[in-house]
């Protein structure tokens, strides 16, 4: 039964924040009964989300503020699954131009988009009127005859 | 013994032949990327024949901890080194999967192959 109990975590850009929002996702993943694999996709999808607002909206600065808000959200054919929003104050970026790049351009950098994208069912960025980004991802639970 | 000269990350370096076996040990995230990429590129610098990242003990690699293995992967080839990737668990290996790239490293399950084969 998936349960009602809205979390929200305000840390600064501090990649030494990570580590601490990665626990916190993973142990609510496990509560909505997520597997492994998709507690796993739901850890690495919101810590790419963190990493990007640190490294590009933020320019690597750490001392600015980032929410990020998650919830308990049912799919339509009743499999448990978990909203999040990750709400920065830092650069806007048109949300069209924001896409993962070629993968046969093997280079550093530019994979947590496609990452992203990978592992949510759902992720869509905005631009706030108030300013800053917003990205709001789903993810669902895998269904289990898809599990392997 | 443990290399103190490098990241965190890395537990320890072992020089076998011509070749350069190093164990990593922890989470490679956006915290602990730049200081181990260059402790890789440090030892990048000798020119091992055979570069072999132990990562049986990481727990968790996000695509920062990919990049940095990307660019020492560069490195490497730009002296006809070899790179190899060792004892992946699910969790590591997925997110090269995801990314493609374990089409560019060699990955095996243990040291032993890595180096003999």
């Amino acid at each position: 039964m998936a349960s009602d109990y809205p979390i929200s975590l305000n840390i600064m850009s501090s990649p030494r924040s990570l580590p601490v929002v990665r626990a916190a996702v993973e142990q609510m993943a496990a509560m909505e009964g997520f597997t492994q694999k998709d507690c796993h996709g739901l850890v690495l999808a919101i810590d790419e989300a963190l990493a990007n607002v640190i490294k590009h909206g933020y320019g690597n600065r750490h001392d600015q503020p980032i929410t990020i808000s998650m919830e308990p959200q049912s799919a339509p054919d009743g499999r448990c699954g978990i909203s999040v929003v990750v709400r920065d104050r830092g650069k806007q970026v048109d949300p069209a131009a924001i896409s993962g790049r070629d993968l046969d351009d093997v280079r550093p950098g530019g994979l947590g988009v496609h990452l992203i994208k990978a592992l949510m069912d759902e992720a869509e960025y905005s631009c706030p009127a108030e300013g800053g980004m917003m990205l709001r991802m789903v993810k669902y639970a895998t269904p289990e005859a898809a599990e392997s | 013994m443990a290399d103190s000269s490098g990241g965190n990350l890395v537990k320890e370096v072992k020089r076998i032949d011509k070749n350069a076996v190093v164990v990593l040990s922890g989470e490679v995230d956006l915290h602990q990327s730049p200081a181990l990429h260059s402790a890789l590129l440090e030892i990048a610098k000798e020119r091992p024949s055979k570069f072999v990242l132990d990562l049986n003990d990481v727990g968790y690699i996000d695509s920062s901890g990919v990049g940095t293995f990307v660019d020492v992967f560069r490195r490497v080839n730009s002296y006809k080194g070899q790179m190899m990737l060792v004892g992946l668990n699910d969790r590591v290996r997925s997110v090269f999967e995801i990314t493609k790239l374990d089409r560019f490293f060699t990955i095996c399950d243990t040291e032993e192959q890595a180096l003999n084969g």
